[in-house]
């Protein structure tokens, strides 16, 4: 529809409704290029490299988290254990690189071990997840709050609710470096992004998780392995969960059980709402999503250095939320 | 879902978390001294009655099919706009901090019944925004309480040697009990959640039913909100992060279905105790000495408990829908 609205004459057209489909196709990106207009008009020292840096550093991690949860939330699922998965692979990868959990035969090892652990466990977590969700049978939403409830206490027995501080330049590097200038995290973001946008478009498996969302009695009529599809996209959820818990440790210098991660599900699930996916799955994009995440940084960005008060951020990312999806519902009518 | 295996859910819930709960009660007298004392009891059912509360609410609320998360910062905006007006007495006190919470509710009965918003994003926002408010109108820390006007009675108080929040509770759940039974209301609200269209086609009030719903889970979350602000002597506007989980799974392990349709309030009060006893439970057997469980197994064993729970239900269903 949007496509034939670029390439009819106006004329032709009903204009009323080619900006319409306009706005919910690319309602998104036309709030982010206005907030940086706006930006650029009214915040003091707005197009700086640093600027742009610090805007870049607070979104990764949601954005990481937000893509494994628009896969899950494409095929129709939700996974709110990914906040509590954080918090279990940022507290485990301080315990194995300090030595705490089994003794080290060499530095470097620690430093790889604790790289790939976290993660790997955080993606066990994940198919965990999946497996309650296409075994058992139960439903995304109270399948997810098992690990909720219990995964960031896991977190804190294994620290015993205490801070781990640590310095450790080459295991930081993940949340702290740079590569040609760029913070290494906001690479790693982009290329996860794109990796996975490509598979949603490009590959079998992103067309059967559409499917699946779409409709998932047909999918399986059809011969889509629905479970093992869906069991794959927890996986992956829980996967970058653990990616994503590894760079905010290494960016705090410190992992703290109680707060890492805390509330991501939300931040999450608000950029793929705000970013254009389907709630009830079946469309999803990836690109979207980041474009969700930028906007909601963007807002609140916008606000604290024009001197609102954070709580007030608050406020408004409610607000663009509904908004958002309510717009969204207006295309489907 | 065939009508056998809907039977067989409703009785694993609503007899199986009474015997849970019972088992879990003598397991308690029997190990620990002191643990049916006055004293244990009443505490246990003074700070319980918050959580209470949030669980009758979102018992409606996922009775009718959706999903309330907005009633942790609900409560923290309560008990905020309570402390701000305990110094006028009581009642502004007590009202002050219902209306706050009859606030949120109208909010998410607007998005979800006239934008058609699904509950879930739509409580999420006003998450959001009721957390936003209560952090502004407190200046971002928490505010006091006024000792005078005796509004911490709220809390702390006893009537007739039972804690007033139990009071609240209990009438609460009553009159829940009651109009989820033997109300036209009621029926309506099961039959959105078993069939929404089919209700509507019914002629049944559908969005006005719902609207109402989400307005109470609002307004029970604001008397939470001012039950906190009186027991813990401040408004406490990070408070009630979480809430919104826990009264979710009290709600599910009291055997309500999540699809909708099927629930029973007096199975959730079992729920909360249920959740609840584990945290006590733990402090007693730390008490003990033989063992020392740090406050952080507490949710592990919340979270086991509530895999436990799904999982019976599911493997449950799963056989009786091959049976039928």
């Amino acid at each position: 529809m949007a496509d034939t609205a670029t390439t009819l004459p106006p004329a032709q057209g009903a204009p009323r409704f080619d900006i319409k489909s306009m706005l919910t196709k690319y309602g998104a990106w036309i709030a982010l290029a206005l907030l940086i207009l706006v930006n650029l008009a009214i915040t003091p020292n707005f197009a700086t490299w640093q600027t742009l840096n610090v805007n870049l550093t607070q979104v990764c991690a949601i954005v990481i988290v937000g893509v494994g949860m628009t896969l899950v939330i494409a095929t129709g699922g939700i996974d709110l254990s990914v906040g509590a998965l954080m918090a279990i692979a940022g507290a485990l990868a301080p315990l194995i690189f300090l030595g705490k959990l089994f003794p080290l035969p060499h530095p470097a090892i620690g430093i790889a071990l604790a790289f790939v652990l976290p993660v790997l466990v955080a993606g066990a977590l994940g198919w965990f997840n999946g497996w309650l969700v296409t075994r058992l049978r139960i439903q995304p939403i109270i399948a997810t709050l098992v690990l909720f409830i219990a995964g960031r206490g896991i977190a804190q027995v294994f620290t015993n609710g205490n801070l781990q501080v640590f310095n450790l330049p080459s295991f930081q590097f993940i949340g702290l470096g740079r590569a040609f200038g760029i913070p290494f995290q906001a690479i790693l973001m982009i290329v996860i992004v794109a990796a996975a946008a490509w598979m949603l478009r490009r590959t079998v498996f992103g067309r059967q998780i559409l499917a699946v969302g779409g409709n998932e009695k047909a999918a399986r009529l059809a011969g889509i392995p629905v479970a093992s599809v869906k069991q794959r996209v927890y996986l992956i959820s829980g996967l970058l969960s653990g990616i994503a818990g590894l760079i905010v440790i290494a960016r705090n210098s410190a992992a703290d059980a109680n707060l890492v991660g805390l509330g991501m599900e939300l931040d999450a699930i608000a950029a793929v709402a705000v970013g254009g996916t389907l709630l009830t799955g079946g469309r999803a994009t990836v690109i979207g999503t980041l474009v969700g995440a930028l906007i909601i940084q963007l807002v609140r960005y916008t606000l604290l250095a024009n001197g609102v008060p954070d709580a007030a951020a608050l406020v408004a990312k409610a607000i663009i939320i509904v908004l958002a999806v309510w717009l969204q519902r207006q295309s489907h009518r | 879902m065939s009508t056998t295996s809907l039977k067989l859910f409703q009785g694993i819930g609503r007899y199986g978390v009474l015997l849970a709960l019972v088992a879990l009660i003598l397991f308690g007298w029997l190990r620990y001294e002191n643990f049916l004392g006055t004293f244990n009891v009443l505490s246990v059912l003074r700070y319980n009655s918050m959580f209470a509360l949030v669980a009758l609410g979102m018992c409606f609320v996922i009775i009718t099919g959706g999903i309330d998360l907005s009633v942790g910062s609900t409560a923290a905006l309560g008990s905020v706009v309570a402390a701000l007006l305990s110094s006028y007495g009581v009642m502004p006190g007590l009202l002050g901090g219902l209306a706050a919470g009859l606030a949120v509710g109208a909010c998410n009965a607007f998005i979800i019944t006239r934008l058609n918003i699904l509950p879930f994003i739509a409580t999420l926002a006003t998450m959001l925004a009721a957390s936003g408010c209560a952090l502004l109108l407190a200046d971002n820390q928490s505010v006091s309480v006024s000792y005078e006007t005796g509004f911490v009675e709220l809390g702390q108080g006893d009537f007739l040697g039972f804690p007033i929040p139990a009071w609240i509770a209990l009438i609460a759940y009553l009159l829940g009990s009651l109009i989820l039974n033997f109300t036209s209301f009621g029926r309506t609200v099961l039959a959105i959640g078993g069939n929404e269209d089919a209700a509507r086609l019914m002629g049944l009030p559908a969005s006005r039913v719902k609207a109402v719903v989400y307005l109470a889970s609002g307004g029970l979350s604001g008397l939470a909100g001012v039950i906190l602000a009186a027991q813990f002597g401040a408004g406490q506007p990070i408070e009630g992060v979480g809430w919104e989980l826990f009264a979710i799974a009290a709600v599910v392990v009291g055997g309500t279905l999540l699809t909708g349709g099927v629930g029973s309030v007096g199975s959730t009060l079992a729920g909360v105790l249920l959740l609840g006893l584990i945290f006590n439970i733990l402090n007693f057997e730390n008490g003990l000495g033989w063992i020392s469980l740090s406050a952080y197994w507490q949710s592990v064993i919340r979270g086991a408990f509530l895999l436990l729970v799904v999982a019976i239900q599911a493997r449950l269903s799963m056989r009786a829908e091959e049976a039928a």
